[in-house]
């Protein structure tokens, strides 16, 4: 069956596929968002042990999933790969910075001599789920906003944007007020999706007080992410997008993202469905009691991902836009690897229902006793 | 013109940069690779057993494990976005085969160290003690499985097969997937790698145990530990040279430039001897006359034998390749310079005879273009010279390896019989030889990785495409930034690994993490 797609379906197969990946990632950051919260939410050693051991039990699947992400970009689309980060150099760099602190400061925080203290390793902990977070939405902003890049005749990508002199490479991004909510928002959905995991994975019985701080957070987060995701919809509607024609020609094109949404109602379904799941995941949590938010909002948080990046590549759409010249922008069929290597891709991707379903396996197997004091006093802990 | 105006000093950072996060990252792999298996050993026996202490031991290297894992993963994430940062013209031109490898590693390896890895520390209490004896095997064939994606996207740049190249694009496609993947380079190098990763690990235990025997601690681990990792050891260190063996016929098939590079030889020869040792004259160019060691020790015939199996066989030296040999039929690299010169102009032509619409002429560009692509890559070099690699760096790092690789085994068989006669404790001189031998174990594992990478140079793929055109077109002052960031930052990660990790050991089994 596969041998017989052709090379459109394929491309956008796999624009679907990256997507369904990066909203994944964009539902695993609850581990970043709640590395964020540790100061707020955890007053005493058990509780801030519960959280970190609690989140570091899971650290490794956001950053697995964003390596993967990657991957398969750059496998995919190998154009956008080039372009994307090797132009908006500092942006991708001080990701990866966060990501690289990230890494060893689960393992390394209690351990003793661990040479900076266990406050540095908190801090790595902010960083990566704060900056880190902030510039992966602000990345993901320019979809719609577009970049400050040209390609040659050979795809050589420059990049032009200079402040005071220097060349921001990127860096510029997270000066535009709609990439900047983006980000913003992201966070403290991921602080929002944090809190609701902890409460879903802890055993209070012995720390009560971190789940009335966790029930609150939940809400307060919320409150702050709502303005910001009002703001990047509302501008998505009513802003100008960057259309292709029948002959490749990129222009902008008044309301684009509206009237994509409008082609493509199954976006709008989703979209919505995913804003009262994450609602529903939020209000049940804070006001209700549940302790299963989780699964509403990530869920809904992964219906909304996956909107925010198909909305920008389908229906003739340049999925990252050049600012400084409409031709150099890249849609899903000029960015692509080669019909074979697609094919071949697609074939490998038929393991990925596998690789989810160990995982998903592993995490209730793990899951299905709440982490107890008990057990991050006397046996294994962060 | 297809030649872009490229700042070399950039380009050098470029590599610098690359060269630092790979020699870190590759600090940690070897051990990761490695101390996996024993880990999956270490309880596969206490399963067996039912014995606490092989429990006790088990979590003891585990916790070592866990330490140098998430260092391992902090230095890996910044060299698979390396390519897109520093090489975007390679990720471009090659992304099409050279990132399905990687976009595989993260599917089947990351996922299945990732999800399996919280078993394997925390589910002690949580699973059954089959599942995650389960579980700590699929940490270690996870960590393995990485090893073999990332090494076929290695040996594919060493040795470029299964593509073809799309004028159209100007870059190269995938056209065989089970050439890429079974590129003998490729499977080559991850035997070697892998191995010589079991090798290294074992010696990290060998040389822990001994350290609690010089101390008389933990005697019986110690004991236990040594006698696993000197059989795994011993097995594998035996491998790695029987695997250097056809990685060495490899690279004098594939690479030769790099086998004359480090062994030092400029002029080809019949029955060529191998240097075993000596001492490079670092003013010797070539194409000069100058004797190429100060001081050498030589094994006649070997190198002739190593490269073609055959005694009598001719190993082209440095200048043969540079300079051409008609008895040999070797083409000088100022013949493919012109070669691939006239295939970039005639590329260049043809892209601009498309955009013109003139399909006459791109057609006419686009023959000649195929005359000579083969050599497209030479088009990019200024002299012949550039084709040389340099010389004393791959030289140097290939007879340290080739050395330590030999010793090894010794050691681990010397250890194994004495582990097995219960004599250690006794053979007190033999303890410090085992404790050292984990540094030994480091240089041979930098060397190698030195030989491979330096030795290909000036290609990032071996033929087509030099490093100085996969470069991202950037301004040295951004890579100075970040590589000194990355330097400071993974010196402070490790100097707080080593830091943690020594006091892991001090504290002994049953009381760590």
């Amino acid at each position: 069956m596969i041998s017989n797609l052709d090379y459109a379906t394929l491309q956008q197969l796999w624009w679907i596929i990256c997507s369904i990946v990066g909203s994944l990632f964009l539902f695993l950051t609850f581990v970043q968002g709640g590395q964020t919260l540790l100061w707020q939410v955890a007053k005493t050693d058990l509780e801030k042990s519960l959280v970190v051991t609690s989140l570091g039990r899971k650290w490794k699947m956001p950053f697995t999933t964003l390596v993967l992400f990657g991957g398969a970009l750059f496998a995919a689309f190998p154009k956008f790969y080039a372009t994307s980060f090797g132009g908006a150099y500092w942006v991708w760099m001080l990701i990866l910075f966060s990501f690289i602190i990230q890494a060893v400061s689960y393992e390394y925080r209690k351990k003793p001599n661990n040479l900076l203290g266990s406050g540095v390793y908190e801090l790595f902990l902010f960083i990566n789920g704060s900056l880190g977070i902030l510039l992966i939405g602000a990345a993901v902003g320019t979809f719609y906003t577009g970049s400050n890049f040209t390609l040659d005749l050979f795809n050589r990508v420059a990049w032009d944007y200079y402040f005071m002199g220097i060349n921001l490479r990127g860096l510029e991004a997270a000066f535009s007020l709609f990439n900047l909510s983006l980000g913003i928002f992201l966070v403290f959905n991921a602080r929002v999706l944090g809190a609701l995991y902890l409460l879903n994975n802890i055993d209070f019985s012995l720390t009560p007080h971190l789940e009335s701080r966790l029930r609150k957070g939940i809400w307060y987060n919320f409150l702050i992410a709502l303005p910001f995701l009002l703001y990047v919809f509302i501008s998505i509607l009513f802003m100008k997008g960057f259309g292709v024609d029948s002959k490749g020609i990129v222009s902008f094109v008044s309301s684009k993202y509206l009237s994509n949404l409008l082609a493509m109602p199954y976006l709008m379904i989703l979209l919505l469905t995913g804003i009262i799941l994450v609602l529903y995941g939020v209000l049940s949590s804070s006001f209700k009691k549940s302790f299963m938010g989780i699964w509403f909002s990530g869920l809904g948080t992964i219906f909304v991902g996956l909107v925010v990046l198909c909305l920008p590549a389908f229906n003739n759409t340049a999925f990252y836009p050049s600012k400084l010249d409409l031709q150099s922008s890249l849609t899903i069929f000029n960015a692509s690897s080669s019909l074979f290597t697609l094919k071949t891709m697609t074939y490998v991707a038929l393991g990925i229902p596998i690789v989810l379903a160990y995982v998903i396996y592993v995490w209730k197997l793990m899951d299905s006793k709440k982490l107890t004091a008990n057990e991050v006093v006397e046996e294994e802990s962060y | 013109m297809i030649m872009v105006e490229l700042d070399l000093t950039m380009v050098n950072w470029a590599r610098a940069q690359f060269a630092l996060t790979a020699m870190y990252h590759w600090l940690f792999v070897p051990l990761t690779l490695g101390l996996s298996f024993l880990c999956a050993f270490f309880e596969s026996i206490y399963v067996r057993t039912k014995d606490k202490q092989w429990k006790a031991l088990t979590k003891f290297w585990m916790t070592l494990f866990g330490i140098n894992f998430a260092i391992g993963v902090a230095t890996g994430i910044i060299l698979e976005f390396e390519f897109g940062t520093n090489w975007s013209n390679y990720a471009w031109i090659v992304g099409d085969i050279f990132g399905a490898p990687l976009a595989i590693e993260g599917i089947f390896a990351f996922f299945l160290e990732a999800t399996f890895f919280a078993v394997m520390f925390f589910g002690w209490e949580r699973v059954s003690t089959k599942f995650h004896l389960f579980s700590t095997w699929m940490v270690a064939i996870g960590s393995n499985l990485s090893a073999v994606w990332i090494l076929v996207a290695n040996g594919w740049m060493q040795n470029p097969v299964g593509m073809i190249f799309n004028p159209q694009t100007a870059r190269f496609e995938m056209n065989n997937f089970a050439e890429v993947v079974f590129n003998p380079v490729a499977v080559s190098k991850f035997i070697h790698t892998s191995s010589s990763g079991f090798l290294f690990a074992s010696l990290f235990v060998l040389s822990i145990s001994c350290w609690y025997l010089i101390k008389k601690r933990h005697i019986q681990m110690a004991k236990r530990s040594i006698v696993v990792a000197s059989v795994f050891g011993l097995l594998s260190s035996s491998f790695v040279v029987l695997t250097g063996d056809e990685s060495a016929f490899l690279v004098a098939q594939k690479q030769p430039m790099k086998l004359a590079a480090i062994e030092g030889l400029y002029k080809g020869q019949t029955k060529a001897p191998i240097v075993a040792a000596g001492i490079l004259n670092s003013d010797k160019k070539p194409g000069d006359n100058q004797e190429p060691f100060l001081v050498e020790i030589k094994i006649p015939y070997l190198l002739s034998f190593l490269a073609n199996r055959s005694f009598n066989s001719f190993v082209p030296g440095i200048d043969d390749l540079v300079y051409g040999n008609e008895a040999q039929k070797i083409e000088s690299t100022a013949s493919k310079m012109a070669k691939g010169k006239t295939a970039l102009k005639n590329l260049a032509l043809f892209k601009q005879a498309q955009k013109e619409n003139n399909d006459q002429k791109a057609q006419i560009f686009l023959a000649n273009f195929r005359k000579n692509q083969e050599f497209m890559g030479y088009g990019y070099l200024d002299s012949p010279e550039e084709a040389v690699p340099p010389v004393a760096i791959p030289y140097y790092a290939f007879h340290i390896m080739v050395a330590l690789g030999t010793l090894f085994p010794i050691i681990f068989a010397v250890f194994l019989f004495f582990a097995l006669k219960d004599l250690l404790t006794q053979k007190r001189w033999l303890l410090p030889i085992g404790l050292i031998s984990v540094f030994l174990g480091l240089m041979a594992q930098q060397s190698g990785w030195i030989v491979a990478e330096v030795g290909r140079q000036p290609w990032a793929i071996k033929g087509l495409l030099p490093v100085k055109m996969s470069a991202t077109n950037l301004f040295a002052g951004n890579i100075q930034i970040t590589f000194f960031m990355f330097l400071g930052l993974f010196t402070i990660l490790l100097m707080a690994e080593i830091s943690i990790m020594l006091k892991q050991i001090s504290i002994g089994p049953g009381e760590g993490r």
